[in-house]
């Protein structure tokens, strides 16, 4: 009895070590194949890094779920006052025409658009669910450009992996990685349910990025940034989010 | 070799009347192994902050819906009038409650990796080992109707376990822990992957087939009070028992009933 649980305890702290061995190996493959979120560090880092690098191997082409005309929800919830900011008050009294979207970073062509710019460019429309980390949801058709397109416009460089995307709201902005800015639902978003997105929703321009939770699409954006690494921005942990403590990847 | 061992320490398997009897305290085999207490205690601590993180969720939208969708301004399957952490819920409290979803939602996804794990660690060793087989399947005798009626009766009436049962579960124990292992937990996590906007784009039938992203929601809260029922079960039972020969048992492996000791 004695020897077996020697035996036990000796072949235990054997794979204990393999374990821990393994674990540096896989962190080390999990970076270089992009597994590893910018809010990986402290006490959820474990929980969030499993969360990430496993929908990403699960989901990197797959498509939100579609919903049929009959299922927009009837009252789209407008969660969102307009923001009280001087600089929106003036920009929504000229119509939006002087809004832009200016983008930079590791691009060819920086850039800067107008929402009539923006859509002159093929449009298109999906019937997607947002959904809150509180619980909530509706679903709506959403109409805009693929964010795909505008990126192919400005020219991405290569070693780009995020694209930062900033609200007209000060300390409001988020990043995604360059699976979801280039997944064909992914849009810079100008239309809902046929007309012109309402400012409760985000108007007059919202990222919409359909696999992640709400506060991943952004309002009222105005600047968007491809970056090779979010260490350059704020506390460097990928967003507004995990620095108000949200986790950066909002998929569940 | 196996033989003489046999001989010596009576398999974990058999049947409850001979055990507790035949063994010589000296060389009293676990009551449980090594790796059951183990996985036991980790799900308990996963549990328990699944449990108060969740209850930190809930509070932001205590409300509870059927279908694909639903907000404040559609009607709820049921909801709780309790005081909400966000401005949207207007349950007629004149303060809001602290913003706790940040770390809650950090740690639920974390206690449920490690919980998950730990699960599947458990399930598969136990398959290899007989566990299920020796442990927690029912003996073909034990599941008539008169012998489960009896087990039940003597529940019922509160009644101190035998000795023998500090050396092997009951039929009721049995089914219970068979039913929390192999549909409860299952069921808690399916619907739990199935609220993931990321992964039900990758499985959408995970959500279609329960009826829409906030039925998931809604049939995860009631696994989960389901969950929680069988823990105040379980924890009166062991104060029942005997607290500290059931204690002893899950953590130092050692078995025998209080009154042994006392």
């Amino acid at each position: 009895m004695k020897d077996i649980s020697r035996r036990k305890l000796i072949l235990g702290g054997l794979a204990a070590t393999a374990g821990v061995s393994g674990l540096g190996v896989a962190a080390r493959i999990a970076q270089k194949y992009g597994l590893i979120p910018p809010d990986h560090g402290g006490i959820y880092g474990l929980g969030e890094t499993l969360n990430y690098a496993s929908q990403r191997l699960l989901t990197r082409h797959s498509l939100a779920r579609e919903f049929s005309r009959s299922q927009i929800s009837k009252r789209p919830l407008a969660n969102e006052q307009a923001p009280p900011n001087e600089s929106f008050k003036r920009l929504q009294a000229g119509g939006f025409v002087d809004w832009r979207l200016t983008v930079d970073g590791l691009v060819d062509r920086p850039a800067a658009f107008s929402l009539a710019q923006l859509k002159s460019y093929p449009s298109r429309s999906q019937i997607t669910m947002v959904q809150c980390e509180e619980g909530w949801s509706y679903i709506a058709e959403w109409i805009g450009v693929p964010l795909s397109h505008v990126l192919d416009l400005v020219g991405v460089q290569p070693h780009a992996r995020y694209v930062a995307y900033f609200s007209i709201e000060p300390d409001w902005w988020e990043s995604m990685d360059m699976a979801d800015a280039l997944h064909p639902q992914t849009f810079l978003t100008y239309g809902m349910n046929g007309d012109e997105l309402p400012i409760g929703n985000g108007g007059p321009l919202r990222m919409r990025v359909s696999r992640q939770l709400g506060y991943k699409s952004l309002k009222f954006i105005t600047r968007l940034t491809v970056t090779d690494s979010m260490k350059k921005f704020g506390k460097g942990l990928g967003s507004a989010e995990p620095e108000g403590g949200y986790a950066w990847y909002a998929g569940i | 070799m196996a033989e003489l061992e046999s001989v010596q320490v009576p398999p974990l398997g058999v049947s409850v009347a001979d055990s507790a009897a035949v063994v010589p305290a000296s060389v009293a085999p676990s009551r449980h192994s090594a790796l059951v207490r183990v996985t036991h205690w980790i799900t308990t601590l996963c549990f328990l902050a699944l449990l108060v993180s969740g209850v930190e969720i809930l509070i932001s939208h205590p409300r509870f819906y059927w279908g694909e969708t639903g907000n404040v301004l559609t009607t709820p399957l049921f909801q709780f009038r309790i005081p909400s952490s966000r401005t949207l819920i207007q349950n007629g409290y004149g303060y809001v409650l602290p913003d706790q979803n940040g770390w809650s939602r950090y740690l639920h996804f974390q206690a449920a990796w490690i919980v998950v794990l730990t699960g599947l660690l458990y399930a598969i060793s136990g398959f290899f080992t007989g566990h299920f087989r020796k442990n927690l399947l029912p003996g073909k005798r034990d599941v008539s109707w008169r012998a489960l009626r009896a087990t039940i009766a003597s529940h019922l009436r509160f009644a101190r376990p035998s000795a023998a049962e500090a050396w092997s579960y009951n039929v009721l124990q049995r089914l219970s822990y068979l039913f929390v292992i192999f549909v409860l937990f299952p069921l808690v996590v399916w619907t739990g992957l199935a609220m993931s906007p990321a992964f039900v784009s990758a499985f959408p039938a995970s959500v279609n087939v329960l009826g829409g992203q906030q039925s998931a929601r809604t049939l995860h809260f009631f696994v989960s009070i389901a969950l929680v029922l069988f823990l105040l079960v379980h924890v009166v039972m062991i104060f029942v028992a005997g607290f500290r020969s059931r204690m002893r048992a899950m953590i130092t492996g050692r078995a025998g009933t209080d009154l042994e000791r006392t």
